[in-house]
C-alpha cells in the first residue's frame, strides 16, 4: 500500500478549497449554534442562496461582482424570512422552519425546466470564468510531491482560506465585544437576558443573518470551485456535515470551526483512500467491502468517530470541558 | 364583580393635574386580569406600591403572585388592565423595555448564566452599553472606556455581595445561595429604581438568608423600591413595611405585617377553612 500517497491526498483535501468552504459555513453556524444557541437546521439554504446568487446572475449576463452582492443580499433576506416569524418563539420552531425551508428551496430550484432561471435539475455551469481569468498564478503544480495543487486549485484555495481568516477575525472580535456577551447570555437563558433589558429578538435576528451570510459565502466558494451548481448537491445532509464540523471543533470556540473543517475533511478523505487501497492490495476481502461500498462506509466511520468524540471529548477539539460539565445541571 | 369588567369603550376621563412626584406611587396596577383557559390567575382591581418601600407579596401556592410579576414585567400578557411605572404607562410593553425603564425582576428559579463567568454575568447587565450595538462592537475604542467603568462597578458590587473571589469562576459552579446573591447583584448592575424579587430566599441557607435580607434593607435605605414574593413568614415579618396577600388571583388583604397576619381572610386562604364561592 502506498501510505504516502494516501496521506498526501488526505492532506490535500483537508487544506483544499472545499474544506475552506465548509470552514466558512461552520464559522457561520458556530455563531448561530455555539454563541447564540440558535438551532439552524437549514444552513444549506443559505449556501444554496449564495451559490445560486452567483450562478444565476452570471448566467443571465450580469458581472461576477453583482453575483456576489445578489448572493449576500439573498442570504440577508432569507435570514429575515426565517427569523421574523420564528425567533420570538422557542428554539425548536426555528429548527423546524429551517429544516423544511432548506428542502423547499431545493425543490423550488430543481422544479423548472432547462430554460428556467435556475435551469432545474440541469443546473448552471461555467459561470466563474471571470474568477479564474483573474488567477495570478502561472500554469503548473504547486506543492511537494503528491501534496500539490494545480494553479486553479491554488487560486480558489488562497481566496477561500483568506476569506476564512477574515470572517474568523470578525466573528472573534464580535464575540469578545459586549455584543457577543449578550449573545452568550441569550444562549444561556434568554429570559434572563430579557429581564436585564436586552432586546433578545433583535440580537437573535442579527446573529441569524450574519451567520447566514457566511453560509452564503461558503456556497459561493463551493459553486466557483466546481464551476457548477445543481440543486441536488444541496441536500439536508450538508447542514449536518457542517454541524458535525462545529461539534467536532467545539461549539462556541474561536478556531473550532476551522480546525473542525480540516479534521473532518482529512478523516473523510483518509478513510476513503485507505479503504480503497486496502481493498486493492487485498487486506480487506472484496466479499466484506468492495470499492463501491467505500463511499458509504467512510461516513459510517465518521459517525463512529463522532460518537467516540461525544463520549470521550464532549467539548470537541477546542471547546472547554468545564462548560460541558456545567450542562449536567 | 364581573359586571364592571366590560364596557371599556368610552374615552378616558380628562386627567387631573399631576400630584407632586413623591406622592405618585412608583408602580400602579389597575384592573389587571389574566386567565389561563377558565382559570383566573390574576384579577387585581388596584395595587399601588409607594416609592422607597419594601412590600411583601404573600399567598398560598397558585395565588397568582408569580403570574402578577410576569405580567407587570412584560413576560406574559394580560387579557385586560393597565399598569404604570414611574408615572408612565408601560402596559403591554415588551419585557426588555420595561426593564430598561428601571424595573428589574429576578426569578424564582435562579437564572445564573452558567457558562459565563460571574464577572460576565454582572457586565452583561450594564444598561445602555455602546458595545452592544453590532457595528460599534467591532470597534473596541468606541466602548472600551465604558467597559472599564462597568468592570470597576461590577468589582465593587461583587465585593459588597462577597462574590469577589468568584469573579472569574463560571456562574454554574456557584452554590444555590450564591446564585441568588449573584442574581440580586446582577439586577443592581442594571441600575433599577425598583426591584421585583421572586422568592429571594428560597433554598438558601440561613446565614445567606440573613445576608440577603441585610442587602435588601440597605437597598431600601438607599431609596430603592422593593416588591418581593416570599413564603418564609419570618422573612416577611422582619423586613417588609407592608404586606399584600393574594389568593386565587385577588388581593385579599393589604396592610402592615401584623394586621395582615391577623386577618381572617388570610388565615382562611392559608388554612382553607371557608372557601369563597
Amino acid at each position: 500500500m502506498d501510505i504516502v500517497a494516501v496521506l498526501a491526498d488526505s492532506f490535500r483535501t483537508a487544506f483544499g478549497p472545499i474544506a475552506a468552504a465548509y470552514a466558512l459555513a461552520a464559522v457561520g453556524l458556530n455563531l448561530h449554534f455555539g454563541y447564540t444557541g440558535l438551532l439552524n437546521f437549514g444552513h444549506v439554504a443559505f449556501m444554496m442562496t449564495g451559490a445560486y446568487g452567483v450562478a444565476v446572475t452570471v448566467d443571465q449576463g450580469g458581472p461576477l461582482w453583482l453575483g456576489f452582492i445578489v448572493g449576500v443580499v439573498g442570504a440577508v433576506v432569507l435570514g429575515l424570512l426565517f427569523g421574523l416569524p420564528t425567533l420570538r418563539l422557542r428554539v425548536e420552531y426555528l429548527a423546524i422552519v429551517t429544516i423544511a425551508a432548506g428542502e423547499v428551496l431545493r425543490t423550488l430550484l430543481r422544479s423548472g425546466g432547462e430554460s428556467s432561471l435556475t435551469r432545474g435539475v440541469f443546473g448552471i455551469q461555467r459561470f466563474a470564468d471571470d474568477f479564474f481569468a483573474a488567477n495570478p498564478f502561472d500554469r503548473g503544480s504547486y506543492g511537494w510531491g503528491r501534496f500539490a495543487y494545480s494553479e486553479r486549485g491554488l487560486w480558489v484555495l488562497v481566496i477561500g482560506w483568506s476569506l476564512v481568516a477574515l470572517v474568523t477575525l470578525v466573528v472573534v472580535q464580535l464575540a469578545r465585544s459586549p455584543w457577543g456577551r449578550v449573545l452568550r447570555a441569550i444562549r444561556e437563558d434568554e429570559d434572563a437576558a430579557r429581564s436585564l433589558g436586552k432586546n433578545v429578538f433583535v440580537y437573535k435576528l442579527q446573529s441569524l443573518v450574519i451567520g447566514g451570510v457566511l453560509g452564503a459565502l461558503a456556497g459561493m466558494l463551493l459553486a466557483i470551485d466546481r464551476q457548477s451548481v445543481n440543486p441536488d448537491t444541496f441536500l439536508p445532509v450538508l447542514t449536518f456535515a457542517v454541524f458535525a464540523i462545529v461539534i467536532l471543533g467545539g461549539p462556541g470556540s474561536r478556531l473550532g470551526p476551522v480546525v473542525g473543517a480540516i479534521v473532518y475533511w482529512f478523516v473523510i478523505q483518509f478513510t476513503d483512500r485507505f479503504l480503497r487501497e486496502a481493498i486493492a492490495v487485498g487486506w480487506i476481502p472484496e466479499s466484506v467491502i468492495d470499492s463501491t461500498d467505500v463511499g458509504a462506509v467512510r461516513f459510517v466511520l465518521v459517525g463512529a468517530m463522532l460518537m467516540g468524540l461525544i463520549i470521550w471529548r464532549p467539548q470537541g477539539l477546542l471547546g472547554r470541558r468545564e462548560e460541558v460539565l456545567l450542562d449536567a445541571d | 364583580m364581573p359586571t364592571e369588567q366590560s364596557g371599556h369603550s368610552s374615552p378616558p376621563p380628562p386627567s387631573p393635574p399631576p400630584p407632586p412626584p413623591s406622592a405618585i406611587p412608583i408602580l400602579r396596577i389597575e384592573r389587571l386580569r389574566k386567565q389561563f383557559g377558565g382559570i383566573v390567575a390574576v384579577d387585581v382591581e388596584r395595587l399601588d406600591v409607594a416609592r422607597g418601600t419594601i412590600t411583601a407579596l404573600v399567598g398560598p401556592n397558585g395565588a397568582g403572585k408569580t403570574t402578577l410579576f410576569n405580567l407587570v414585567c412584560g413576560f406574559d400578557r394580560p387579557q385586560s388592565g393597565s399598569w404604570f411605572f414611574d408615572g408612565r404607562d408601560v402596559s403591554g410593553r415588551p419585557a426588555h423595555r420595561i426593564a430598561r425603564s428601571g424595573m428589574i425582576r429576578t426569578f424564582q428559579l435562579t437564572k445564573a448564566l452558567s457558562k459565563m463567568s460571574v464577572l460576565d454575568n454582572m457586565l452583561v447587565a450594564g444598561a445602555a452599553q455602546r458595545g452592544e450595538h453590532l457595528l460599534s462592537g467591532l470597534v473596541p475604542p468606541t466602548w472600551r472606556s465604558q467597559e472599564r467603568a462597568l468592570v470597576d462597578r461590577a468589582a465593587v458590587m461583587l465585593e459588597r455581595f462577597e462574590l469577589d473571589r468568584m469573579a472569574s469562576e463560571y456562574a454554574g459552579t456557584l452554590s444555590g445561595g450564591q446564585r441568588k446573591l449573584l442574581e440580586l447583584a446582577r439586577a443592581l448592575m442594571a441600575e433599577p429604581s425598583m426591584l421585583l424579587l421572586d422568592e429571594p430566599t428560597a433554598g438558601v441557607n440561613p446565614v445567606l438568608v440573613q445576608s440577603i435580607l441585610t442587602h435588601v434593607l440597605a437597598l431600601r435605605d438607599d431609596g430603592m423600591t422593593i416588591l418581593f414574593v416570599e413564603h418564609n413568614m419570618d422573612v416577611v415579618m422582619s423586613i417588609s413595611g407592608r404586606v399584600v396577600c393574594m389568593a386565587e388571583g385577588r388581593v385579599i388583604a393589604d396592610g402592615s405585617p401584623d394586621a395582615v397576619a391577623a386577618d381572617d381572610a388570610v388565615i382562611d386562604a392559608y388554612l382553607g377553612r371557608r372557601r369563597e364561592a
